[in-house]
């Protein structure tokens, strides 16, 4: 160590004699050339699938032919996402989106939260880490599988309508009916998204400090008085940030899973945003008004999602930048 | 021992109740699907309910199913979309978290905004797509791989297990004279196992289950992989179906009139699933233990 203090100063003392802007990047690449060049192919990567796209986006203000490509479209103002705004299915998907992903929301989102902490209230820990393992795998089966569930079930002969003639009630194609389609969505994220949702609510659950927890029954607090006193508020931070989060996606369906649970019968209630964009786009192939729909999608998220954290950094100093 | 209330009681019982019960719902519709596959169709049709035990023994559509030619090309496809994929999504990832894991580099404060901001400004789906196209990958399988090859979430929980590492080690084999890529694939990999097993899954899983691309880019049937083939299955889109599974003399061995066909197809639905489900079920619970690392390690923050 007393060996290597004097080269480290003269190494410094001579950038601070130039201080020029220059000097210090030289030094900086003569030290790490290696590292950016892993680099590279990193950001080459960011740059082309990441930052193309938003190139791209210019489409929405033009008149977008693709063989003539963005440099060579007419340009023609606002008028894509005027004619959005004007059309017929403006109100609809817009509706759809804001229903499904507030229902989502509402009943979704903090099923997580409510299954974390039940399941912090099983004491024997084989038999949590097998309730874990079983609830868990529905995150992992292919969309595809899981519409492909759904649809076979609420078929008229599936087992959904199993149990509605079991119970008296009429057989239907519970697909067809475009008043069930909102509930068939939402249950169907619970039931794939609660288990594997509330892994990082129990991770922070985990994370209390137990002190808290024993002034807390020392206190003559019981269970259910720790639990609103000691964890939620430790939950806190970890919730909000996820709120955040998902408030920011609030105009962002799973599209997938709608795309393959529509029908024409549902269709109606089913439509949003981003369905509709690829419907139009990939379809239909107008590309200058879907880019536009999906560019009106995109800052509506944006805001809500500066909104939110905006919010949340006043009131809880919780936030994500 | 501290005495337990009755009302606590009487809630640890409804509890680990209602925990049985939300296991169950999780888990037998899947069960149900791997017995039906094993049933003998025509009484799968008559059976109410989901399905506690197969009903008949019958391993007939396993045998259709892997003689499949389309099944077992659309196979092979995912096979090969997975393999490749992971390995390419691993070795980015791996090459940029390292470096962004590095402190006193001059330009990482740069990298680390130009590719945190991607997480929350896209272009969205039509530029994509048409980004995808102009640089004329569209038609071929690596549509499905090189645009979706990166996750920044995946990548910034690496380089935070990457930073938490003791920045001894790396310096001392930097005095021996290692390369930077002598470092990261001799030191910081060997001890980063347990988030490389989770990532590895993520990205396969990824791979694994996407459909979406493939319907997008890719037109040649040869070319379908399992997911999307199953989604014309089990989405009844009937011509497309006729080409995927065959009509004829497979429906006709399992019954010549119209109920024998919708038989088969019902059970060809199912024994697809169990196929294209299987290897996931099989590495699952191994792998599960690292979810929380996984999980736990992004979500520490700095």
């Amino acid at each position: 160590m007393a060996q290597k203090a004097p080269t480290t100063n003269t190494a410094e003392i001579r950038p601070i004699k130039k201080t020029s802007f220059s000097a210090i990047i030289k030094r900086d690449f003569k030290k790490h050339w290696q590292l950016y060049l892993i680099m590279l192919p990193v950001l080459a990567w960011y740059l082309t699938f990441c930052y193309g796209p938003l190139y791209g986006l210019a489409a929405a203000f033009q008149r977008f032919n693709v063989r003539k490509g963005i440099a060579g479209s007419p340009w023609i103002g606002l008028k894509n996402f005027v004619d959005f705004f004007e059309s017929f299915y403006f109100t609809r998907v817009l509706g759809n989106t804001l229903r499904l992903n507030l229902m989502d929301l509402i009943f979704a989102w903090p099923s997580s939260i409510l299954f974390a902490l039940l399941l912090n209230e099983i004491g024997n820990s084989k038999f949590k880490r097998t309730v874990q393992t079983m609830t868990y795998l529905p995150h992992f089966i292919s969309t595809v599988v899981v519409c492909g569930l759904i649809v076979d079930f609420s078929a008229v002969n599936g087992v959904f309508n199993d149990v509605i003639g079991a119970l008296g009630g009429t057989r239907i194609s519970l697909l067809t009916k475009s008043n069930l389609f909102t509930p068939i969505y939402v249950l169907s994220n619970i039931w794939a998204g609660m288990g594997y949702g509330s892994i990082i609510y129990l991770a922070a659950i985990g994370g209390i400090n137990s002190e808290l927890y024993e002034a807390a029954m020392l206190d003559g607090a019981g269970r259910l008085r720790q639990t609103w006193h000691v964890t939620l508020p430790g939950l806190m931070p970890t919730i909000v940030t996820m709120l955040i989060m998902r408030i920011g996606n609030i105009l962002n369906v799973g599209y997938e899973k709608i795309l393959l649970l529509m029908n024409d019968a549902n269709r109606e209630a089913a439509e949003v945003i981003s369905t509709f964009v690829y419907q139009k786009g990939l379809v239909e192939a107008s590309y200058g008004y879907s880019t536009a729909v999906g560019l009106f999608n995109s800052i509506i998220c944006l805001i809500f999602l500066v909104l939110a954290n905006t919010i949340s950094r006043k009131f809880s100093e919780t936030s994500l930048w | 021992m501290r005495k337990v209330s009755i009302p606590r009681r009487i809630f640890v019982v409804l509890n680990t109740l209602f925990m049985v019960l939300i296991s169950l719902i999780c888990v037998l519709p899947f069960l149900h699907v791997v017995f039906a596959s094993l049933s003998l169709p025509q009484q799968v049709q008559l059976h109410q309910g989901i399905l506690l035990w197969p009903i008949g023994f019958n391993l007939e559509s396993y045998k259709l199913v892997f003689s499949k030619d389309t099944l077992m090309t659309g196979y092979g496809v995912t096979l090969f979309v997975t393999f490749v994929g992971t390995f390419l999504s691993m070795l980015l990832s791996c090459f940029g978290a390292y470096v962004l894991s590095k402190r006193g580099v001059l330009l990482n404060k740069i990298f680390l905004r130009l590719i945190t901001i991607t997480m929350f400004i896209s272009g969205g789906m039509i530029p994509f797509y048409l980004l995808v196209d102009s640089i004329g990958l569209n038609g071929s399988l690596w549509a499905l791989i090189l645009p979706y090859c990166m996750s920044t979430w995946n990548m910034m929980v690496m380089r935070s297990s990457f930073r938490a590492l003791p920045e001894s080690i790396e310096e001392s084999a930097h005095i021996d004279g290692a390369s930077e890529l002598t470092i990261l694939f001799r030191i910081v990999l060997p001890l980063s196992v347990p988030v490389l097993a989770v990532m590895v899954m993520f990205y396969a899983l990824n791979y694994w289950n996407s459909w979406f691309p493939a319907s997008l880019f890719i037109r040649k049937r040869d070319m379908y992989p399992l997911q999307l083939l199953m989604r014309e299955i089990l989405m009844m889109d009937e011509g497309a179906l006729n080409s995927t599974v065959g009509t004829g003399s497979e429906i006709n061995a399992m019954g010549t009139d119209e109920v024998g066909a919708q038989n088969y197809v019902e059970l060809l639905k199912y024994t697809t699933i169990v196929v294209s489900t299987l290897p996931i079920m099989c590495v699952y619970p191994f792998l599960q233990k690292y979810f929380v690392t996984g999980i736990l390690v992004g979500s520490l923050k700095e």
